[in-house]
């Protein structure tokens, strides 16, 4: 009961499907963009954050009077300066430490002094009275029935009976269908394995930075580097407790984000020292304070079986996926175990998701939250399972791919879907078939992303020269202010050149949802789209009024103006210069809007090849080369596009091989910093292939699906897999750093 | 009837069910329907869930409209990065 | 507080300032001089965000103090473009999408400025080894190594 057009609305492009130049470019090159640390107010304060060296501990009191007391210190916060019965209560408590301190870096208290110099002598002067209590901070410690209990308010979820004590455990999700057990009754083959995962950073360059400027009458400005200033603004109202209207957010230039600034963590804290002070203040993190609180990903174990019949037909499939999301629920299992065999069409399908807090930061979403786990799982165990069967792993994939109008592994029939053209890409590519060399093996993996939508608000302002002056709420991570001028570009008929977009603040736009889930090109781009021709319509009517015929009777084609037919009369086309210049005399301004909670975003798959060599001597891996190959449905800008693939390949192969959050007995993170959380530099790589497989997506004009986040879900298995063929034995831990890869080879011996 | 399906939790409190089948025209006629029809559920519902319509996926959906024949999942709601 | 009075050239022009004693170059020029091209991305000399020329010698200013910049010359990126024209690297970093945040652009800009004055001709294993100093987390490195590598062959015709 699929409603399905077969094509999309618009097929034949001008300027979309081309790479011009970023509007936001020359100022990149030159120093001159501002980012979320480069803005300075006059009377700016600067502001510290005073963090828990415990991992769990119940705060006695704190003391502030002496730092209080200190010359050139404005203002000291703490839990008290912000609204108990903020919506959030787990941001609340994330951003500002209340009864204990939940993790090594947790904030307890805030300070605004004159100075850098002045602040930190202020922080040290803070007495804060610890009674330290156990610590967890491994997913399967934290499980246990003796492990140290965070919260006593959470009790799991998703359970029957409903249990009677509180754990760690918040939720347990669980989806599928059919019936596993007889399936695996018709298997030939079964492989069933443990995995586990440590948790990653995003990594991003730019630590978060905030300066606010709250007024003595409650109403004040933040700039500041997010994913969503939209969200900054609604959540710090209600941190702080005032209206929403008080506050106006702008979004710097961000530097790196990939889901890590979709949550608030310094700018309710540099607010509220605002407020208390009278005066701006700037809060920046270092990237100590980025690795220790800021919003890490899940770190996993699960347990994957697949089984399959010689012919390589799947006939069940199961996961149990237990993910640690640091001191508050909501760590990304169910998004884990949707996505875990979402590339393949299952009879029998049961997947299973456990949300688990710890004493670790609370997580954030890192591109594709949650799925690059499940999928490393999963995929490993496909390869596994098609070299049981002695099938070319390509085929095994196509055999059991997911493809349009069947059943996903979650539920629902999937609508028009790339996945096969991605695996059929691969198997055809040169790569695929190129010698390798000793101690080099070749691995593939299949990735699955939703995408999403959501509320989106655009506004297209027609200039008096006929240029085009374009507002989005959304911030550009990635320079989607491109891919917008491009698509503004081609519903108007004129050209990129014409068109300029900017980010508009909170005030200046009505409400957009956070730039995540891959749904700016296709979101924002839609409202883009829409508002151009919203204001396409009015640049005919008012055409129509110089004419003084029926606004129906003009159409707009080639960025002119022009009469529908013979009997609409006899008129020169008027370009869209034209009739801007005569828009006072006409009616005055001219723009175009759109409003939306946008539906209609298209899923994403992509199939990567990787080629590694592991040194058998020392373990060390090196990606010798790598090919991405995804579903873009129709890339608006495609050098961004491939950009975007490469950008999620390379962070997987940190994932895969390198990066590592390390605790120690005492709870705390052994690696906070770039030294020792390893992010692969540009010797670490190869060059990175890429192949943009359109499969248009039809809830969008264009074919738009987003890009971002699933290029990081194939990574960890496809490498896990050549490495896996490299040394020989199958590696099930990430990352496969030398010693890690070096025991297995040993005990394999 | 609209055919909701559940995902895998929430059966317990579906009394057992992973399929219901309720008369709505939107996705809020359709959420009530099934709350009220499985107290259970509400507390799940009130937090918020995304939905799928005809393989459709939306993060939010209020007044979505729905076909008599429409096959709808109710998931948790996503997030994304 | 008791603070240094320093005299240098940053970017052709004479230039006085007072700095802590513990104040970093970073800071001086971010926070003193209004020059905030240079990024700070760790404080530990790991990220190359805040890379700099200190008498023609590449340097992440987070590691050197104010104080030292005394009677030397520094470049940052503000300096690199002559007027309206943009350096031929600025040019083919656009032209390649060499960026994508544009986070550690100054920094590589100024890193690779630095190698091609050095070595006209370098390899890509040259331009990577060179570059090892500079993260960059959104690119994964593909497009700046071949903007790099198309910039010195043309520098190489000019």
């Amino acid at each position: 009961m699929l409603d399905k057009p077969n094509k999309p609305e618009k097929q034949k492009f001008n300027v979309v499907g081309t790479s011009p130049l970023r509007p936001d470019g020359v100022d990149k090159v030159t120093g001159r963009a501002r980012f979320g640390a480069d803005m300075v107010a006059p009377g700016m304060l600067v502001g510290k954050i005073l963090r828990s060296p415990h991992a769990h501990a119940r705060i006695r009191s704190i003391d502030v009077s002496k730092a209080e007391a200190l010359s050139g210190v404005k203002a000291v916060v703490t839990k008290d300066d912000f609204n108990a019965d903020a919506e959030d209560q787990d941001v609340l408590y994330n951003i500002m430490a209340r009864e204990k301190a939940l993790y090594d870096g947790h904030a307890v208290a805030a300070v605004a002094a004159i100075s850098q110099s002045v602040a930190r002598r202020a922080l040290a002067l803070i007495e804060v009275d610890y009674e330290v209590l156990p610590h967890v901070t491994d997913v399967d410690e934290a499980m246990k029935p003796d492990a140290p209990v965070l919260h006593d308010h959470i009790f799991t979820e998703g359970v029957e009976p409903k249990p009677t004590k509180p754990s760690n455990i918040a939720q347990r999700y669980e989806f599928g269908h059919g019936d596993v057990e007889e399936g695996f009754s018709e298997a030939d083959v079964i492989v069933e394995r443990n995995f586990k995962t440590a948790a990653t950073h995003q990594g991003y360059i730019e630590p978060h930075a905030c300066l606010a400027n709250i007024a003595n009458d409650g109403s004040g400005e933040l700039w500041c580097c997010t994913q969503g200033h939209y969200m900054v603004r609604n959540t710090c109202a209600s941190l702080l407790g005032i209206d929403v209207s008080r506050l106006r957010v702008t979004a710097s230039e961000i530097g790196g984000g990939f889901g890590g600034k979709t949550t608030v963590f310094i700018e309710p804290v540099a607010a509220a020292l605002s407020r208390k002070a009278g005066r701006p203040v700037k809060v920046v993190m270092s990237r100590n304070e980025v690795f220790r609180a800021s919003g890490p990903t899940s770190s996993t174990s699960s347990r994957i079986k697949i089984g399959a019949k010689k012919d390589g037909t799947i006939t069940a499939a199961e996961s149990e996926l237990n993910y640690q999301g640091g001191a508050f629920a909501g760590a990304p299992a169910d998004l884990g175990a949707m996505c875990s065999f979402a590339c393949y069409v299952l009879k029998n399908v049961r997947t299973i998701g456990y949300d688990v807090v710890t004493n670790r930061p609370k997580q954030a979403a890192y591109r594709a939250p949650g799925a690059p786990m499940a999928a490393f799982s999963v995929e490993s165990v496909v390869e596994e399972l098609a070299g049981k069967i002695g099938m070319d792993p390509i085929e095994f994939r196509i055999k059991n791919a997911a493809r349009e109008g069947e059943k996903s592994s979650y539920g629902p029939k999937f609508r028009q879907v790339g996945l096969v053209e991605t695996l059929e890409e691969a198997k055809a590519h040169p790569h695929y078939s190129a010698p390798l060399g000793p101690n080099q093996g070749r691995g593939v993996s299949c990735g699955f992303w939703f995408n999403f939508g959501g509320q989106t608000s655009t506004s297209l302002s027609i200039n008096i020269d006929g240029t085009v002056a374009l507002a989005v709420g959304t911030p550009d991570i990635g320079g989607s202010r491109a891919s917008m001028c491009l698509m503004a570009a081609e519903e108007l008929g004129i050209g990129y050149e014409q068109v300029r977009a900017i980010i508009a603040d909170t005030s200046s736009l009505g409400y957009n949802d956070v730039t995540d889930g891959s749904r700016v090109t296709f979101a924002s781009g839609k409202a883009t789209i829409m508002a151009a021709r919203d204001s396409i319509g009015k640049l005919c009517e008012r055409a129509a009024k110089m004419w003084d015929i029926s606004p129906d009777a003009v159409v707009w084609e080639e960025g002119h103006a022009k009469p529908a037919g013979a009997n609409a009369g006899e008129f020169e086309p008027l370009s869209l210069a034209e009739i801007a210049a005569s828009a006072e005399s006409t009616g005055g301004p001219i723009a175009g809007h759109h409003e939306v909670n946008a539906s209609g975003a298209g899923t994403s798959f992509a199939t990567h090849i990787v080629d590694s060599e592991v040194d058998p001597e020392t373990g060390r891996v090196q990606v010798t080369r790598y090919t991405v190959i995804q579903d873009a449905g129709k890339a608006v800008h495609p050098a961004y596009v491939e950009g975007q693939f490469q950008g999620g390949a390379a962070q997987g192969i940190g994932w895969a091989i390198n990066e590592e959050y390390i605790y120690g007995e005492d709870g705390r993170l052994q690696n906070a910093g770039f030294l020792d959380y390893r992010i692969p530099v540009a010797s670490d790589l190869p060059m990175i292939d890429t192949k943009i497989v359109e499969v248009p997506n039809l809830g969008h004009p264009y074919g738009v699906r987003g890009v971002g986040e699933t290029s990081i879900v194939p990574p960890l298995a496809a490498i896990a897999n050549s490495v896996s063929a490299a040394a020989g034995v199958r590696l099930t831990e990430l990352p496969m750093s030398p010693p890690r890869v070096l025991k297995a080879i040993d005990e394999n011996k | 009837m609209v055919k909701v399906m559940l995902w895998g939790s929430l059966k317990p409190a579906a009394e057992g069910k992973a399929e219901i089948h309720v008369e709505a025209s939107n996705v809020k006629q359709m959420l009530d329907a099934i709350g009220k029809a499985h107290p259970g559920l509400a507390p799940v519902l009130e937090r918020g869930v995304s939905v799928a319509i005809d393989g459709q996926m939306h993060r939010v959906a209020g007044y979505e409209p729905l076909r008599e024949d429409s096959e709808v999942y109710i998931f948790p709601r996503l997030e994304g990065g | 507080m008791h603070q240094v009075h320093v005299s240098t050239k940053i970017n052709g022009d004479e230039i006085e300032y007072l700095c802590e004693t513990d104040e970093t170059l970073l800071d001086v020029l971010r926070d003193k001089l209004g020059l905030t091209g240079a990024k700070e991305g760790c404080g530990s000399g790991d990220c190359g965000a805040c890379s700099v020329m200190l008498d023609g010698r590449l340097v992440c200013s987070c590691l050197v103090l104010g104080a030292e910049a005394q009677d030397r010359e520094v470049e940052t990126i503000e300096g690199m473009a002559d007027g309206e024209n943009l350096h031929p690297l600025q040019s083919k970093f656009l032209e390649h999408a060499a960026l994508q945040c544009g986070i550690c652009t100054p920094g590589v800009l100024i890193a690779t400025k630095a190698l091609l004055e050095k070595n006209p001709d370098p390899t890509e294993t040259e331009v990577r080894y060179w570059l090892a100093g500079n993260l960059c987390r959104c690119t994964g490195y593909d497009k700046i190594i071949r903007a790099v590598m198309d910039t010195a062959a043309d520098m190489r015709g000019a």
